[in-house]
């Protein structure tokens, strides 16, 4: 029962906004929303609760046959166990606690109730994401949760430009979502079953062949690279940020875009049998994770920073499962869901604040007038940047640790990208926050800390993004890292290979920490120099030059796209139509009739009413007919 | 009874629509629509029992022709379509005044009778005979009510006509050509031909031609993008939405099992060319501007893949064909009845001229939508079981060819999207100022579609179950 409501609420709630949320007032269906969401988070809690204290066991039921072909019967079920209990707790807790802001953040927009139905319908499928016990209930939830983001990327649908980010957004994802289905018909031709369980069950019992598992692996992650913003298919999600920002919040750093890292994790019984495409996520993860962090050095964009921060963030996780660090990975996503939504909703805060104006250019002296939105965005930053002893740096360090011994170039690599990243943030909380503010008299006149609703979840965020990393206490502190161990039955098969802990020395792993947070630091005290003390400004609009402008520019990715693929799709699509459809094809087609015409034309000349003519021709032909017969 | 009941009824409406007058007119065919569909749906329990009715009249004794009708799970479903759509096809047009109204809706009635032959029909002739029946109330509701200019239009409309009637001249041969071996026309007589090799290899482009023009398979689909457009829509809704099943229908039906080395002989090349047609379709339709051609574009594509499945030989493949002919038909009715509530009030189908309409008529929008999205196929509608199974299908026939197959969602979504945002997003245009949030009427119109979208989507499985005792018998002949 609970768990049908756990599913079913926020559909109910979708429900609920979208026939009569228009007739209700703004803040019964904010309610509403907000209320669907935490009846499911309750839900989760107990769930997650029991099996922290082991008294929950793990649920695998399935509730009808979906499609049935053959011997192949794919099942509406789900399953929950401590890897999707953890992604539960993700998912509506902060999706309740951005319902709520959504409730402050969205009141004068007209689309109230619309926002609400769409954000219970992406909880919905987000909680099926994460609850398929098969890929391919996985694969519904998958997409859509891309349709959702459709719809809220575009939620102001008048603007044009927002419409063009949703559609290249579902369009990308879309890429990714093919190599996601092959991946699928790979498993199923195979195994003739695309339950998690038996092919697990099957593959421990008769293995796999170690070709087909690349094969199957890599299209997997072909569909996480689409859905989690990873190169070369990341472009979409800076351009997601049209939304509103509650929804870049939720959706395109929390939730959404670590579906990808859930669904390897998930599969990660697959994953550890293929080295290779191990060390293909794990390459593009790195590579990620620097290329990102490099375009936000220079953006001016309170949200375009966040975006690639988050690209770059994802990028990290990818490489922390290359290289079998799972656990790392998935707690990398808790904390990281932690700040990542709390500098999201302080960058709305700010927004609101300013009536819309986003360039950290048009900022500054921030903290004076908002102070909450001030300290919760500070504690996040800290924790991006991997200061101890906020949430990040646990989650961060381990990671860099696991790469330091594994592979030294990759830890280089991810290094200097976290390097990137604590001064980029530093870089926007000090443009944004201190020094004088740059904006207009007319703004300065409005600016005013956001309401309770608004900072209330900013609050909890940030306290969360501070203590998070109590989940993942290392031996090193005398912990035992607690989430490793919740964790363990799920990752059973695979971590072996990746226990960064055992694998160095307490003094490396101390050494190696001491100098990542002597890095952030420094990194942090430069933009200092530079923002604060210096008091330097990014350049103007169209100010840039070199390699400043090729990379506040995004290294043109997105033009060299455009060039690429999408004219030449254009093309292909104009010439397909105008040439050969309409005058080759239909040519033939024309010709043939014309040539029956033509035909038709001279027999009628035979057809000339002499019947001395007509009588000759009887004659030949009877003629003809007596030859023939007699000859045979 | 009630299955004659069922293919009677239609031709019934058809007459007493005629005689009772052009006010009446609507209202008596739907009304005998709906009388059709409710036998249809009183055979529910019969279906895949012994108790699921059949006739066999002899009707000429010499050459041998029966009437003989009956209806496996199969034919069944298809009736299901047709009897379930001409109701929402009869209720779209109620927004428009029609001319000689009578005349209009007992067409359309004749030409649901006309199709429930086609799907009932186990003797070749009479199959034969409601297959041409079929085209002359679509010729002339093409003709007569369509919309633009009317010598174009007439032309177009010859076009279609003496294309697909050509194409099925090669069958009447072929039928001609069985019957000397076979002495009837009953389908279990063709099955059990054993004909050689080289003759199947070249009687099965003989049928292949009349389905592959009527489906259309590239290179046979010329006529159908410019007719689709030109057609009223409730004409191009029959076409698409039912008419063009014939012929995938017909493939299961009468070519499969009939000629079933000759099928296998010459898969390779058929398949290639329904995938050719599965991304030429979703290509074109990508810098389409008319509404109404995009969706005809759309749906080559949709209707290739479809083929491909059929082609398959496979029990997924035809599964799959058959969920995603009732899907298409479903969600091709509520996109051209979108593209058709979008020109009743603004007077044109060009994307380049509309826009904003959603902040007029958010329901309008809404309903759209969910169109669009089940025909890029999204999961929980109806459009992603069939599109899963029948790409399934492709890929253990050739993983190559999946994937160029599956190129359809990528591009899919590129023009349904497109198509959506540049007539429905953005700013009001000067057509687009004004208008009008759908009626009372268009929402009982799109209710049924919209609610056959979600259920098959979430739950398809009666559909699958009605068809594989048929699919396993189309299986069991082709291996025989």
């Amino acid at each position: 029962m609970s768990l049908y409501l756990l599913i079913l609420l926020p559909l109910l709630g979708f429900l609920i906004n979208t026939f009569v949320g228009k007739r209700l007032p703004k803040n019964v269906s904010g309610a509403i929303g907000s209320a669907a969401i935490l009846g499911s988070f309750i839900i989760s809690t107990i769930l997650f609760i029991g099996f922290v204290n082991g008294s929950q066991a793990v649920i695998d039921v399935n509730f009808f046959d979906w499609i049935t072909f053959g011997d192949v019967k794919i099942s509406f079920g789900v399953l929950i166990d401590q890897l999707s209990a953890t992604w539960l707790m993700v998912v509506t807790g902060i999706g309740f606690l951005i319902h709520l802001y959504s409730i402050g953040y969205m009141h004068d927009d007209e689309g109230f109730s619309r926002f609400f139905s769409y954000l219970n319908l992406f909880v919905f499928f987000m909680l099926l994401l994460v609850l398929g016990n098969n890929f391919v209930i996985t694969f519904i939830g998958w997409e859509g949760v891309g349709l959702c983001s459709y719809l809220l990327i575009g939620f102001w649908y008048k603007n044009q430009a927002y419409n063009d980010a949703a559609k290249k957004a579902f369009i990308m994802n879309r890429i990714g979502d093919l190599g996601f289905l092959i991946g699928m018909f790979l498993i199923l031709f195979n195994f003739k079953t695309l339950h998690f369980g038996s092919l697990q069950a099957l593959i421990a019992e008769n293995g796999i062949d170690h070709g087909l598992v690349v094969a199957i692996t890599l299209c997997l992650f072909i569909g996480a690279m689409g859905k989690s913003a990873q190169l070369p298919l990341y472009t979409w999600l800076p351009d997601a940020m049209a939304g509103p920002t509650p929804v870049s919040a939720l959706i395109h750093a929390a939730t959404m875009v670590t579906a990808g890292i859930y669904m390897i994790a998930r599969a990660n019984f697959l994953f550890v049998l293929a080295p290779e495409t191990m060390n293909v996520i794990a390459g593009v993860g790195a590579a990620t994770a620097l290329f990102a962090a490099t375009i936000g050095l220079l953006q001016n964009d309170i949200k375009k920073v966040l975006a690639y921060s988050t690209v770059s963030q994802l990028g990290l996780m990818f490489m922390a499962l290359g290289l079998g660090l799972f656990t790392s990975g998935v707690f990398h996503v808790v904390t990281h869901a932690f700040f990542k939504a709390c500098l999201f909703l302080g960058s709305g805060s700010v927004i609101h604040a300013l009536h819309g104006e986003q360039d950290i250019r048009n900022m500054g002296g921030l903290k004076k007038w908002m102070p909450i939105t001030f300290w919760t965005f500070l504690i996040s930053s800290l924790a991006i940047s991997g200061i101890p002893p906020f949430s990040g740096f646990f989650s961060k360090d381990e990671i860099l640790a696991g790469a330091f011994e594994h592979n030294k170039v990759l830890w280089v690599v991810s290094t200097v990208a976290s390097l990137m990243t604590a001064f980029y943030m530093f870089r926007l909380v000090f443009l944004t926050f201190f020094r004088d503010f740059r904006g207009t008299e007319e703004q300065k006149h409005h600016l005013h800390e956001s309401p309770f609703i608004i900072t209330l979840p900013l609050i909890v965020l940030a306290l969360l993004a501070a203590v998070g990393g109590l989940m993942g206490i290392p031996e090193v502190f005398g912990g035992h890292h607690w989430l490793k161990g919740f964790l363990a039955p799920v990752f059973s098969g695979g971590e072996g290979h990746g226990a960064a802990e055992h694998g160095l020395s307490h003094g490396a792993e101390i050494g190696l920490m001491c100098g990542a947070v002597a890095g952030a630091i420094g990194s942090i005290l430069a933009a200092y120099f530079m923002y604060v003390k210096g008091g330097q400004l990014p350049v103007k609009e169209g100010e840039e030059s070199g390699l400043g402008k090729v990379i506040y520019n995004k290294y043109y990715i997105d033009e060299i796209y455009n060039t690429v693929v999408v004219k030449p799709l254009m093309v292909m699509s104009t010439l397909a139509y105008e040439v050969f459809d309409l005058v080759i094809v239909d040519g033939l087609v024309r010709g043939l009739s014309k040539a029956s015409l033509v035909a038709g034309r001279q027999m009628r000349l035979i057809q000339n009413g002499n019947i001395g003519f007509y009588l000759l021709l009887m004659v030949i032909g009877a003629c003809l007919i007596f030859g023939v017969s007699i000859l045979r | 009874m009630l299955l004659l009941l069922t293919l009677l009824l239609p031709l019934a409406g058809a007459l007493l629509t005629l005689a009772l007058g052009q006010n009446n007119a609507r209202y008596v065919s739907l009304g005998f629509s709906l009388a059709a569909l409710g036998t249809g749906l009183a055979l529910i329990p019969l279906v895949n029992t012994a108790g699921m009715p059949a006739y066999d009249l002899p009707w000429i004794s010499n050459p041998n022709i029966h009437f003989s009708i009956a209806a496996d799970g199969l034919s069944y479903l298809m009736v299901l379509l047709t009897i379930a759509l001409v109701p929402v096809i009869i209720l779209s047009t109620f927004g428009r005044q029609m001319d000689n109204a009578r005349s209009f809706y007992a067409l359309i009635l004749f030409m649901e009778f006309a199709l429930i032959g086609v799907f009932v029909a186990t003797d070749g002739f009479l199959y034969y005979i409601f297959w041409e029946l079929a085209l002359i109330p679509i010729y002339f509701i093409s003709l007569f009510w369509g919309d633009g200019e009317r010598q174009n239009r007439s032309k177009v409309v010859l076009k279609f006509f003496i294309y697909t009637l050509a194409g099925s001249l090669f069958m009447l041969l072929g039928f001609i050509y069985l019957y000397q071996f076979s002495g009837s026309f009953k389908l279990e007589d063709l099955y059990a031909l054993n004909l050689p090799a080289d003759v199947q290899r070249i009687l099965f482009w003989a049928f292949f031609l009349a389905f592959a023009i009527k489906i259309p398979i590239v290179p046979f689909h010329t006529w159908q993008a410019e007719t689709y457009k030109e057609a009223p829509t409730a004409g191009s809704m029959l076409l698409s939405g039912i008419m063009l099943k014939m012929g995938l229908y017909s493939l299961l039906r009468w070519l499969l099992p009939v000629l079933p080395i000759g099928t296998i002989a010459n898969t390779p090349i058929v398949i290639a060319l329904c995938i050719i047609g599965v991304v030429y379709g979703s290509i074109i339709a990508i810098r389409q501007d008319n509404i109404k051609r995009l969706i005809a574009y759309s749906s080559l594509a949709h209707v290739g893949l479809i083929a491909a499945g059929i082609f398959t030989l496979s029990e997924v493949g035809f599964s799959g064909a058959i969920v995603q002919m009732l899907a298409h038909g479903v969600n091709v009715i509520a996109l051209f009845f979108c593209g058709e509530i979008i020109y009743r009030r603004t007077q044109t189908y060009d994307i380049n001229k509309l826009g904003g309409i959603r902040s007029q008529a958010p329901r309008f929008a809404s309903f759209f939508m969910i169109a669009l999205f089940a025909s890029v196929a999204l999961p929980l509608t109806n459009g992603f079981i069939g599109e899963f199974m029948l790409l399934y299908s492709v890929y253990e026939y050739n993983t190559l060819l999946s994937i160029v197959a599956g190129s359809t969602i990528i591009l899919g979504a590129v023009y349904s999207l497109r198509m959506f945002q540049r007539t429905m997003l953005g700013g009001a245009t000067d057509v687009t100022e004004d208008f009008k949030e759908i009626t009372i009427g268009e929402v009982a119109a799109f209710v049924p579609l919209v609610a056959a979208i979600i259920v098959f989507g979430v739950y398809p499985k009666p559909i699958i179950d009605i068809a594989q005792p048929a699919v396993k018998a189309i299986l069991e002949a082709i291996a025989r």
